[in-house]
């Protein structure tokens, strides 16, 4: 009895491992069935809030399912399924680089905006051939406001004079952004920065250098480093200061000079469901679910049209990185200039300006 | 006696006979049980290995030396690996001088003090890297407990620069290799037989001097599988350095991450892991003249 007991249960999980192995097959099979898009972001709790602000809310209105995938870094998996010419990845919610450079390398589709009119309303920089913004944050001036008492740093101008701002600093280690903030101290305006100057920027982070204690690269790191007292002054992302304000950290910061950055929706060449997820796109940068997005996270919509809805509270605006007011103070990452040679060639450089 | 004097050519190679076909079955018998873990080896590794270095030898799809010239030519590539192996080297002398001690007293001490040294060098080996990494901020960082015992006791002013740095880096990485230097030392020490020493002190020699003409040297196959184990696996750290270094402590592994963002080829990156490669096997070649890799991978 017992034997047969023994014997059943080790065909029952035969047959579940062999429905396990069968399932990717399954899906495969499916792929016919159009209604449905493999949709991906960044993972974390970004990914669930877009799921309560975005994706829930849009497959309903579509009838779709949203096949959801994470991938905090998704260049090398959009590298490969474009190379291997069999793409399973739909849309893909990721730094706007990306986009860019992989619809110049073929990897992307172009975006046929007559068929995204919820991008109608946006103004050009938040769009690219190959893509359209999603949502915002932002590299802000963040400091200890116990350090600095009733003269708080404003502006990277303030960051670079190591005499009336004394203390140890952190910039990101990695050249998006921190040679735009080179540039505004060396009295470039932010509306001006683009194309980079290159040497200036370089030349004006020499002078910064000996006074930079760490240079993060996560972002889990950057806050650890302000809200330990590591350092004074960081520039760091609008999410994890405010993170670091909520567990009740000495930590404030300013939008002032922000460079505005964003993660772009765009669909990979040739995907499996190139027609839902061009009608997914654009039901995702509508005004009512981008509005959505703040009640969940500190990042701001990609689409402005958010804020002239009726979800957004005047409060809660001026907390988040693209509101009208706060997007006026900031200078608005140019992706294309990065994803140019020029861009390319700054970005070699910076290992060589690490090293030295 | 009859029988012993006949030749009895049967039974003599009977056994043989057996034994060698005893021999064969069981051959085949390995083979067949090696070979789940050769085709994983095969398909895991071997396939994507032979196809990195083709890819480091393509551009456009085409046959180019370009990455290579990119990895020999720019000062960037040298500044990295000369870093990588320096920092390796340092963090295998330290691991050696810290755990040969270890290993040592596990040895000579009796079970239950030997059991804890060797829970405590293990313990930590279970821990993730970035956990470990973290509580070595919290230690050595500005305001860190070992900066803020200095300040309080009055022997520093300033914090000291104890993270962020070469330094930050080196300490984190020897304690997550230690249990690397350790295990080998002490498997190689448990085999050296005590009556060499109690012989050579019968015979009048003085602990200093048994210890290092006795003890050591026949140590010393434990001290090398050790050091290659730690020398190598450091070569490859990526996350220890991203995290104490402060940005500025840059090896060969974060060159490879950097590659695959900044070129469009996977070749550029495939190339940099073929000549970190290269490197570790001249090491490990080198390493087999002066002693048999067998010796190093502990199965002599």
């Amino acid at each position: 009895m017992n034997q047969i007991q023994c014997f059943t249960r080790k065909v029952t999980t035969q047959l579940a491992a062999f429905s396990i192995l069968a399932l990717p097959l399954a899906t495969t099979a499916q792929v016919a069935h159009a209604d449905q898009i493999t949709f991906v972001s960044q993972g974390g709790a970004y990914q669930e809030a877009q799921t309560k602000a975005i994706l829930d809310p849009v497959a309903q209105s579509l009838g779709i399912t949203i096949n959801q995938e994470s991938a905090p870094d998704a260049w090398p998996m959009i590298r490969t399924q474009g190379a291997t010419g069999q793409p399973i990845w739909d849309v893909v919610d990721t730094p706007t680089f990306n986009c860019i450079r992989g619809g110049e390398q073929g990897l992307i589709e172009p975006l046929d905006f007559s068929r995204i009119p919820n991008a109608e309303s946006m103004p050009d920089g938040y769009k690219t051939p190959y893509s359209v913004a999603y949502e915002f944050y932002s590299s802000v001036l963040a400091y200890n406001p116990e350090t600095y008492g009733d003269h708080p740093p404003q502006t990277w101008k303030d960051f670079w004079d190591i005499d009336n701002f004394p203390g140890p600093r952190a910039l990101r280690n990695n050249p998006l952004g921190t040679l735009e903030a080179a540039l505004m101290a060396d009295g470039v305006a932010p509306d001006e920065l683009y194309p980079l100057d290159v040497d200036r920027a370089y030349e004006k982070l020499e002078e910064i250098k000996p006074y930079v204690a760490t240079w993060w690269t996560s972002g889990g790191q950057s806050a650890q480093l302000l809200h330990d007292g590591e350092v004074d002054m960081i520039m760091m992302w609008n999410g994890r200061v405010s993170s670091i304000i909520d567990a009740g950290a000495q930590a404030a910061f300013t939008y002032n000079q922000g460079v505005l950055q964003s993660t772009h929706l765009c669909v990979i060449k040739d995907a499996p469901h190139l027609d839902t997820a061009m009608k997914f796109v654009n039901a995702a940068i509508a005004p009512d679910v981008q509005a959505d997005l703040p009640k969940y996270i500190d990042y701001g919509p990609g689409n402005p049209a958010a804020f002239q809805t009726d979800r957004i509270s005047k409060a809660r605006a001026a907390e988040l990185p693209s509101s009208p007011e706060n997007a006026a103070k900031q200078a608005l990452m140019a992706y294309e200039w990065w994803s140019s040679p020029e861009g390319v060639e700054a970005e070699r450089r910076w290992l060589e300006f690490m090293q030295q | 006696m009859k029988e012993t004097t006949l030749p009895n050519p049967g039974l003599q190679a009977m056994p043989k006979d057996n034994s060698a076909r005893f021999q064969r079955r069981e051959h085949h018998l390995m083979l067949a049980l090696l070979m789940p873990a050769l085709l994983i080896v095969t398909l895991l590794l071997i396939v994507p290995l032979g196809w990195m270095i083709a890819q480091s030898f393509q551009v456009d799809g085409s046959f180019s030396l370009e990455h290579y010239e990119r990895v020999l030519t720019d000062g960037v590539y040298w500044r990295t690996f000369g870093l990588t192996f320096r920092i390796s080297f340092i963090v295998t002398l330290a691991a050696l001088l810290l755990g040969y001690p270890l290993a040592y007293a596990a040895t000579v001490l009796p079970r239950r003090w030997s059991l804890m040294i060797l829970a405590l060098v293990i313990v930590p080996f279970w821990t993730s890297v970035l956990v470990r990494a973290y509580a070595w901020l919290i230690l050595l960082q500005r305001s860190g407990v070992i900066n803020q015992t200095l300040m309080g006791l009055g022997l520093t002013d300033a914090p000291l620069a104890l993270v962020h740095n070469e330094f930050g880096t080196i300490v984190a990485t020897v304690h997550i290799l230690l249990p690397f230097m350790v295990l080998p030392l002490y498997a190689t020490m448990q085999k050296i037989p005590r009556d060499l020493m109690l012989a050579g002190s019968s015979l009048g020699g003085s602990p200093m001097h048994i210890f290092w003409r006795v003890f050591f040297p026949l140590s010393l196959s434990g001290v090398l599988a050790g050091m290659t184990l730690v020398f190598v696996l450091c070569l490859g750290f990526y996350i220890t350095p991203e995290l104490m270094g402060g940005g500025r402590t840059v090896m060969a592994s974060m060159l490879v991450s950097r590659n695959i963002q900044l070129y469009v080829e996977w070749g550029a990156a495939s190339a940099v892991s073929v000549v970190l490669l290269l490197m570790v096997v001249t090491i490990f070649y080198l390493v087999s003249r002066l002693v048999s890799m067998e010796r190093i991978l502990g199965v002599k």
